[in-house]
């Protein structure tokens, strides 16, 4: 299927030089006596980086098959990434390119978003916000209960965040994968 | 199955908004009876329409009562630009219109298919002066103050360190490389639509153009329907109004040779046939009309959509037209 920048809407998937874009945001933009053409914001799939990006109106774009599944993590063998589709118990090993910075943030009780291109995993999305256990930090300070400062803490994925003082090992917290910060206590 | 009502019989804008339009309106009529400009009335549709390249026109049939084989086809009008200039060959001195104009292929936060145009023309008037009204007239509805000017010229050297008038293609081919966003797919276009693209982003992107700004002295290969410069035939007496990043209002010193009309619309046509487009037919009463002596005159049009728009400090024009393309 061939797309227009005039048809273009928030969430279609292009092929643009080769790679797949999600667009973002599309905008008709046309001075008075001259040529109209398309403002674009649009997300590089294969490296997560927003771009900018001024079409001709007559420019085309292939829609890109790209293919959102809910999956379960399994396990990692060092190479790949074992992600197991809930439905169908199909099977899918991504590698590191496709997992990213998202490797800190893979856990076997949560669901992630693993996204296809032409039937091959190029990317993985934790939920935004998982609830993760503390499994190393500093022991708390006496008399700083209500929560002044913060410290290091590393959670059972591996990831490393900022958390107030009054935290224990064992502990669960509530983060945020797209800032990597500390959002509540999880009782 | 969840049931959806639909709201599309609603009107885009808020009542709120149709009473602060009716009364931007009502205000510019004022503007124009305490200057003692007569208002007309001319048709939407027309016999003939523009042959500008990058305007669309809308196309319909008309038949006769009765006669089966008789049709002609009539186009509903871009601007009341030639009707308008007509009126002044007829004598009529200077007059103002308030109508709805149509563009095809035009749909976006700024565009509507179907928009509302003030246009205005001033016999003896010379494009200084007809900036200064335009200032005069925006500052009763948005207060924005005295409006800068500065040449077309000028905004690209003061900006992008580029001559717009004498840079070579390669080296402009360069900058549009290293817009924010990659342009590269437009190094083949033409240097106008180069120049275009730039000054759009200009626009859009620079703090100054934040206030309201007139540009001025288009390079002659934009300059639409204007007069050349006396002292510089570079550049042709357009201007351009700008405020907020929203292209307001465009004017000329009006072209009166009737012989350089018939080239430039040749031109135009010779260019809509290289890039695939269908030729118009030159509208001959027009010519005609000009041939019979066009007074020394400017005009201008200016976007009322979109005044109201920023006198609302709203970001889109459907929020201020009552029933937009997709609901009309």
């Amino acid at each position: 299927m061939i797309y227009h920048p005039n048809d273009f809407y928030s969430g279609l998937k292009i092929i643009w030089d080769g790679e797949p874009y999600s667009i973002e945001y599309s905008e008709f933009v046309k001075p008075g006596k001259g040529q109209s053409f398309v403002r674009v914001k649009m997300r590089r799939l294969l490296t997560g980086q927003l771009i900018e990006k001024t079409f001709k109106t007559t420019d085309t774009a292939e829609k890109a098959d790209i293919l959102d599944l809910d999956m379960i993590y399994l396990y990692s063998d060092g190479t790949f990434w074992y992600f197991m589709n809930k439905n169908t118990f199909e099977q899918i090993a991504a590698d590191i390119k496709a997992v990213g910075d998202n490797i800190r943030w893979l856990s076997n009780d949560i669901d992630y978003t693993v996204t296809l291109w032409n039937g091959k995993p190029i990317g993985v999305t934790p939920p935004n916000f998982v609830e993760l256990t503390i499994i190393s930090t500093n022991p708390p300070l006496k008399g700083d209960s209500i929560g002044s400062g913060n410290k290091l803490a590393t959670l059972s994925t591996g990831a490393v965040i900022k958390v107030p003082y009054f935290f224990q090992e064992g502990e669960k917290v509530k983060v945020n994968t797209r800032s990597g910060e500390y959002v509540a206590r999880v009782k | 199955m969840k049931h959806v009502v639909d709201n599309t019989w609603q009107p885009n804008a808020s009542i709120n908004n149709l009473f602060t339009r009716a009364s931007i309106i009502a205000t510019i009529r004022r503007f124009f009876s305490d200057r003692n400009i007569l208002e007309v009335d001319t048709p939407s549709l027309s016999q003939a329409t523009v042959p500008d390249v990058h305007i669309d026109s809308f196309q319909t049939t008309f038949f006769k009562p009765g006669v089966r084989t008789s049709k002609k086809e009539l186009y509903l009008i871009t601007s009341p630009e030639y009707h308008m200039k007509r009126l002044l060959v007829a004598g009529i001195g200077p007059i103002y219109q308030i109508c709805h104009c149509f563009r095809n292929r035009e749909l976006g936060p700024l565009h509507n298919p179907e928009f509302t145009m003030l246009e205005w023309y001033r016999p003896q008037y010379n494009i200084y002066q007809l900036m200064n009204e335009v200032n005069e007239l925006i500052d009763k509805i948005i207060h924005c103050g005295i409006a800068e000017k500065i040449s077309y010229q000028d905004v690209f050297i003061r900006h992008l360190n580029i001559d717009p008038l004498a840079t070579p293609i390669k080296e402009l081919k360069q900058i549009v490389k290293l817009l924010p966003g990659d342009s590269s797919n437009f190094i083949n276009e033409s240097y106008d639509t180069l120049l275009q693209l730039l000054l759009s982003h200009l626009v859009t992107s620079l703090v100054e153009f934040e206030k309201p700004i007139f540009i001025y002295n288009f390079p002659i290969s934009q300059a639409s329907l204007a007069t050349i410069n006396l002292d510089d035939e570079r550049v042709a007496e357009r201007f351009e109004l700008y405020y907020q990043g929203v292209e307001l209002a465009n004017g000329f010193q009006e072209l009166t040779d009737s012989i350089e009309h018939r080239r430039r619309f040749e031109c135009d046509n010779n260019i809509r046939t290289i890039i695939g487009k269908n030729k118009q037919p030159i509208d001959n009463k027009f010519l005609t009309a000009i041939k019979q002596g066009l007074p020394r005159c400017s005009g201008v049009s200016l976007g009322v959509d979109r005044l109201i728009m920023i006198a609302l400090k709203i970001k889109e024009l459907r929020q201020v037209i009552t029933f937009s393309i997709d609901r009309c």
